[in-house]
Parts: structure tokens; sequence; C-alpha cells
């Protein structure tokens, strides 16, 4: 051991102690930001909170507090405490590892599983004593001794360094998730149909930044079951480069769209205001039916000198005299002779013109739905650090939870015509397991004794 | 009969056999705990049976989703679970008393499944979210851990009630296992669960990086179930230390199961997420 393993800096952050002390801490701080709700309006924390009480919470970064100063040094702590306990246990391990002691009587006499029985004789106890260890830990050594002989057998050694792999895992964890907030992004784009974007909007800062490509979403649609639940949301996508299409492909929830390590998730929708609608013009005076195509903006001519007509504005939430009616155009009739009228036009309620007693009966006979796509945009450069660190991790806790490094020593002698056999046994880890090990091997070598007698 | 019809009998089934247990253990009586294990047995046999016609019956409804999308289903396969590792360890311990503090867990489970009014036993269509090959993983490992955690939980009762009769005076704790075995047990049950949470919480990480675009997003029930690790981790991390054998695992036991208990329903009272598990559905 160096000497800088004796410095009480590096034994702190060597102990196990600290581990509880920081893990706990760790569990009860977490709770906090599950309970104060995260990276909401300052508005909505004052109307909670109330001003003294914001301020607090303020400074003490609760309101984003998993990306606070002192969660962040948590979790730094733990790290620490992960590698340099790691480094003051690891040599011993890796040297028992890589540089077996090899076999030597001595160390089994205070093992703390031992069994011992009587037989009749050494020379047929002693096949059938090494096929019941071989079955249950593997490959044995014999050792012929003066009064008898000694049988010996280990497995699982390497099983020692499940433990590092596991706190392995958790650095590659960290560092993963700081390559990521380092180098990646996550933002958001809503894109409308047949249109093109190249300008994403960060989710934490607001920022708008260019993409290296641009994505144009063909279609998006939406599907339902009978019920009426939404059974799937997918968007046809195109990529361009440099105003060539490279690339289309259809996305939906659980299947993203990777392209050049920029991933793009469906992650919501609206709709807009349609572009173009067909109106039916119905003349008061002859009954008679007119259809015209229009945009917004654009002015169309009435038959039977009825006057002009124009759309002048779409609203979301249309309020009618007091009440919300939705979604509903607004145009401008202007008769031949006379002033002109503000007509409304409510997408759902076709006939609702007919109350104002006009000349012209205007509606709304056909609109075309225009969806725009919501896209999450992330880069995340660390997600395979990340991933390593998963299957490390899962690999990890199966070695140190059920292997362990286990070792069975019998020695066999002959004292006065008393052949005695002692089994002793050593493991790591589940010495209830080893000791259940030892009564098996005895309960199958005595049965195969009585067996051949 | 339909699975619902099914499933409502087996909570009956597992609280007999839970009563069962009970029986056997104040009574000091081997017969019923005997006949209890052969009705845990039946229970299990007829929950997975419900949950098998349950994922049939969907199919025929046009919906075609493995049994493991909503409070209800996870129960069921939450007591199902906490039936069938039961077994194994009574087989591997043979000691009927630990049934009687583990097997009112499923019956409790299936209890709150079958007769609570907030919660429906009707077969739903997956949300768009749910649709992915991670679902049966993720939900799976999670209840594998949550049982096993459970089963920890009733042995750490067990451990707490037999170290305070140190003298053995009690008849009633002469039959339990001894508080090294109790100890031994708690541990290998944490080990365990502990495996499949982390499971659990990789493959929701995985799920949630291909659904919205990143693997973790301190979601409370993501939160949670990382506090649930934190306090499991401390427990492994303190039988290393000399003077946390015994009494102050059981406690870290008991309370990580509290934890557990929060992230399966608490969590539904914050907002997130995860409201698919939540009442109301």
């Amino acid at each position: 051991m160096n000497s800088w393993q004796h410095s009480p800096i590096f034994k702190f952050f060597a102990s196990v102690q600290l581990t509880v002390t920081v893990l706990l801490t760790l569990a009860a701080t977490s709770v906090i930001g599950t309970v104060i709700p995260q990276n909401q309006n300052i508005d909505d924390y004052l109307h909670s909170y109330g001003q003294n009480l914001y301020r607090l919470f303020s400074v003490l970064d609760m309101f984003d507090m998993y990306h606070s100063w002192w969660f962040q040094l948590l979790l730094v702590l733990l790290t620490l405490n992960i590698i340099i306990c790691s480094m003051d246990r690891l040599p011993a391990a890796w040297k028992i590892v890589v540089k077996p002691p090899g076999f030597k009587p001595s160390r089994f006499l205070n093992a703390s599983c031992q069994r011992q029985v009587t037989v009749s004789s050494l020379d047929q106890a002693q096949p059938i004593l090494e096929k019941a260890l071989s079955r249950r830990i593997g490959q044995v050594r014999l050792e012929q001794a003066q009064h008898g002989f000694f049988l010996w057998s280990e497995k699982g050694r390497w099983t020692r360094l499940g433990v590092y792999v596991v706190h392995l895992s958790v650095v590659f964890l960290l560092a993963g998730s700081l390559i990521g907030s380092f180098w990646g992004f996550d933002g958001a784009v809503n894109i409308p149909e047949g249109e093109t974007a190249k300008m994403i909007r960060l989710n934490n800062s607001g920022k708008s930044i260019p993409l290296d490509f641009e994505i144009r979403c063909d279609k998006f649609s939406v599907s339902y079951y009978d019920s009426g639940a939404p059974s799937e949301y997918r968007s046809t996508l195109t990529i361009l480069e440099n105003g060539t299409a490279v690339l289309t492909r259809d996305i939906i929830v659980n299947d993203p769209l990777r392209y050049k390590g920029v991933n793009l998730f469906q992650s919501s929708f609206g709709n807009l205001p349609p572009q173009n609608l067909l109106l039916s013009f119905t003349s008061r005076a002859t009954g008679m039916e007119y259809k015209e195509k229009i945009a917004p903006g654009q002015t169309v001519t009435i038959p039977e000198g009825l006057g002009s007509f124009m759309i002048t504005e779409f609203n979301r939430d249309h309020q009618f005299k007091g009440h919300t009616i939705g979604d509903a155009f607004v145009g401008m009739l202007t008769p031949t002779n006379g002033d002109s009228v503000e007509v409304v036009l409510p997408v759902k309620f076709p006939s609702f013109d007919r109350m104002r007693k006009g000349e012209v009966i205007v509606a709304i006979s056909e609109t075309e739905t225009r969806y725009y796509t919501g896209l999450q945009v992330t880069s995340d450069p660390g997600v395979w650090v990340v991933y390593t660190g998963f299957l490390l991790m899962i690999a990890g806790c199966i070695v140190t939870f059920f292997m362990s490094h286990q070792q069975i020593c019998i020695e066999a002698n002959t004292n006065e015509k008393i052949c005695s056999v002692t089994i002793r046994g050593i493991a790591n880890k589940n010495k209830i397991g080893m000791q259940k090990k030892i009564d098996a091997i005895v309960a199958a070598a005595t049965t195969k004794i009585a067996k051949q007698q | 009969m339909n699975s619902s019809g099914i499933l409502s009998v087996v909570t009956f089934v597992y609280g007999f056999a839970a009563f069962l247990y009970v029986a056997s253990w104040i009574f000091k009586k081997s017969e019923p705990g005997r006949l209890a294990t052969w009705v845990v047995f039946a229970g299990l046999t007829g929950n997975t049976t419900g949950i098998a016609m349950r994922w049939m019956e969907s199919y025929t409804l046009g919906y075609g989703h493995a049994p493991l999308s909503n409070l209800y289903e996870s129960l069921v396969f939450f007591a199902g679970t906490l039936a069938a590792v039961y077994l194994v360890i009574e087989k591997k311990y043979q000691n009927r008393i630990i049934g009687a503090f583990v097997m009112p867990f499923p019956f409790l489970a299936m209890a709150y499944a079958s007769l609570s009014p907030n919660i429906s036993d009707r077969i739903q269509p997956l949300l768009p979210a749910l649709k992915s090959n991670w679902l049966i993983a993720h939900v799976v490992a999670c209840f594998i851990g949550y049982a096993a955690f459970a089963i920890a939980f009733g042995l750490s009762i067990m451990y707490l009630i037999k170290e305070k009769d140190a003298q053995g005076n009690s008849v009633l704790l002469e039959r339990f296992p001894k508080t090294v075995v109790l100890d031994e047990l708690n541990h290998q049950m944490v080990m365990f669960g502990f495996l499949f949470l982390s499971v659990g919480i990789i493959t929701g990480a995985v799920w949630a990086n291909s659904a919205w675009g990143r693997y973790w997003g301190w979601d409370p029930k993501e939160t949670w179930s990382l506090i649930t690790w934190f306090i499991y981790a401390t427990l492994l991390h303190a039988r290393l230390t000399r003077g946390w054998h015994g009494r102050r695992i059981a406690f870290l036991s008991v309370a990580g199961f509290a934890a557990v208990m929060f992230t399966y329903f608490g969590v539904n009272l914050l907002p997130g997420l995860h409201s698919y598990g939540a009442m109301g559905q």
C-alpha cells in the first residue's frame, strides 16, 4: 500500500460510509423535484408559493434542482467515491484473479463452512468424493499427504471483478450524460404539411439554431380507434440537403428518424387554418347555388350581380355575440349597390349565414384540413456511452449478485483405523449457499458409498 | 367466463391461501400450510390463465396487445409474479410461515384490482406512446423487481418481530426461520429485485429514448424509481460496513418497499408522463 492511501482525504473518499451517506442524500433530495414542479413559469411559482418562499426556492435552485450545482456536486461526490473506492480495492482483487495464490490447506482451517464425516475406506471414498466435488465446483486437484490426501477445487475467481464492472458502469452513465449535455441538443420544431424547416427552437434556452439539413413534412395523418382514442400519429418526412431530397420516410411515435446523428421524433400535431376553401353562394331570389373556390385575401364575384366576396380573416375560437363557435372564417360581402357587411362562416355550422337573412347566403361547402407536425429534434453523442454503461451494469450485477468465488478443500486422514473426511468451503459471498453445497457433497458421497457396500 | 371473471375468483383463492398460511402459523398445525401451497398453485394457474385469456380477448376486440398496459393489468401481473416467486422460495427454504407474511400481498393486489371502483378492468386499445416492443420487457422486469421487494419487505417484518424475542420466549416465533437466515434471505431478495429494477429502469430509459428522444427526463415516475434504486443500493453497500447487518438492513428494506409503493401508486398523484398506470383508466 502506498503512503497516499493512508492520507485522511483518500480514506474519506474510499469509505463505504461516504457511499451510504451520499446515496441516502441523493434519495432524499431527489424527492424535492417530484413535489415542486420543475421548470415552470415564474408566475406559476409566485402564485403557488408566494414571494418569500419563491425567493428561497429560487436561491436554492429548487425549480431546476436536478441541474443545480448542489445536486451535481452530490453526483460528482458519488463518482469520486466510486472511483477511489475501486482504486483502493481493485489491485488486491486483481492480484487474486491474475496471480492465484494456489492451494494451501492451512487457508481452509478456519473456514466458516465445515463438515466432518467418517468413512470405512479412503481408497473407496476418494473417487466418489472427487466426482461429487468436480460436479459441484469444477476441476479437482489431488494432493497426497502423509496419512491420506487433499482434494481441492475452486471456481469463479474472476467473479471478484464483477462489482468493479458495476462501478465502472455508473462512471459510464455519468460520463455519457456529461457528453450529452455539452455536445448534444434538445429542441422542437413545428412543420406545416408541404413546408420545409431548417431552424429548430431549443427547449431549455428557447434559442433558434439551424440544422445541417432541411426537413420537409410531406404529410401528417392521425388515425383513431372506434372508441375515438388516438391510435397512430404518422408524419411523412423528407430530408433535403442543399435543396435536394435525399431521404423520405414515415415516422410514428416510438419509431423516430435518425439522420446524421440527429433524431426526429413524432411528438405533437395540430391543424392549421385551411388555405383553400370551396364556398357556396345561394341566391335568395332564384334559389340557385353557385360554388366558387377561394383563398384568404382573394375576391370572387358572385353571379346574378349579387356583388363580391372576400375572406378577411380566420379565427380559432371565434366569438359571436358572446358565444364561442370554434374555427370560423370572417368575410366581407359587398353587394353591387349598398354597403359591405361582415359575414361569419363557422366551419362546424354550414347554414349559419341563413340567420343573416341577406340576398345571398354564403356557406362553406368544403375545407381541406391542413396539419402541422410537431417534431422533437435531439442529438446526443453521449447516448452510446450511456448504453454501454447500461449493458455493463446488467452484466456486472448478475456476476456480483449471483456468482461467487468458491473454493472447497476435502481433507481425508487415516488415524488409527478411523478414516475421517473433513470438507471445508470458502466463498466470498453467500455463505449459506456454500454450506448447502458442502451438505450436498456429503449427501451424494455417503449415498454412493452406502450403495457400493 | 371471461378473464375478469376468472381473475375475480383468483382474488379469493389468494385470500384463502393467505388465511391458511396464517392459520397454520398461529395454530401450529402443518396441514393448513400444506394445503395452502396447493391453493397458491391453483391461484397462480388461474392468474396465468386469466392473463393469457385477456391477451386473447384483446385480439378478439381488434386491439391485440399484451395485458400490461394499465393499472388493472399491472396489478394482476404483480400478483402472479409474487405468487410464483413465493412458491420458489417456499420450495427452496421449506418454511411456510413466510407465506403468512407474503401471500397477503397478491391477495391485496388482486382485491384492489377487482374491487376498487377507481380501476377499470375494461380492455382498452394501446395509446401510440405504448406501442413498442419495449413495453413487455419494461413492465415485466419492473414487476419482477417489485415482487422481490415485496417479499423482502415481508421477510424484514419477520426479522424485526423475531429479533425482539431474542430469548425465544414466544411460542408463535418458534418456527420462524433464524434471524441469520431471514437476514440472508432478505439480502438475496433485495439483490434479485435490484437486478430486475435496474433492468426495468434501463429498458424504460432505452424506450423513452426511442419515444421521446431522451433516455432520462426526471419525470416523477423516473425519479421515484431512481430514489428506490438509491435506497436499495444503500442497503447493498451498508451490509459491507460493520454493524449494519440485521436490524438496520431490515429497516432499509422496509423504507425501500415504501419507495416502491410510492413509485407504483403515489406517483400518479403527481403530474408526469407515466399516466398510463393511473387510476380512472
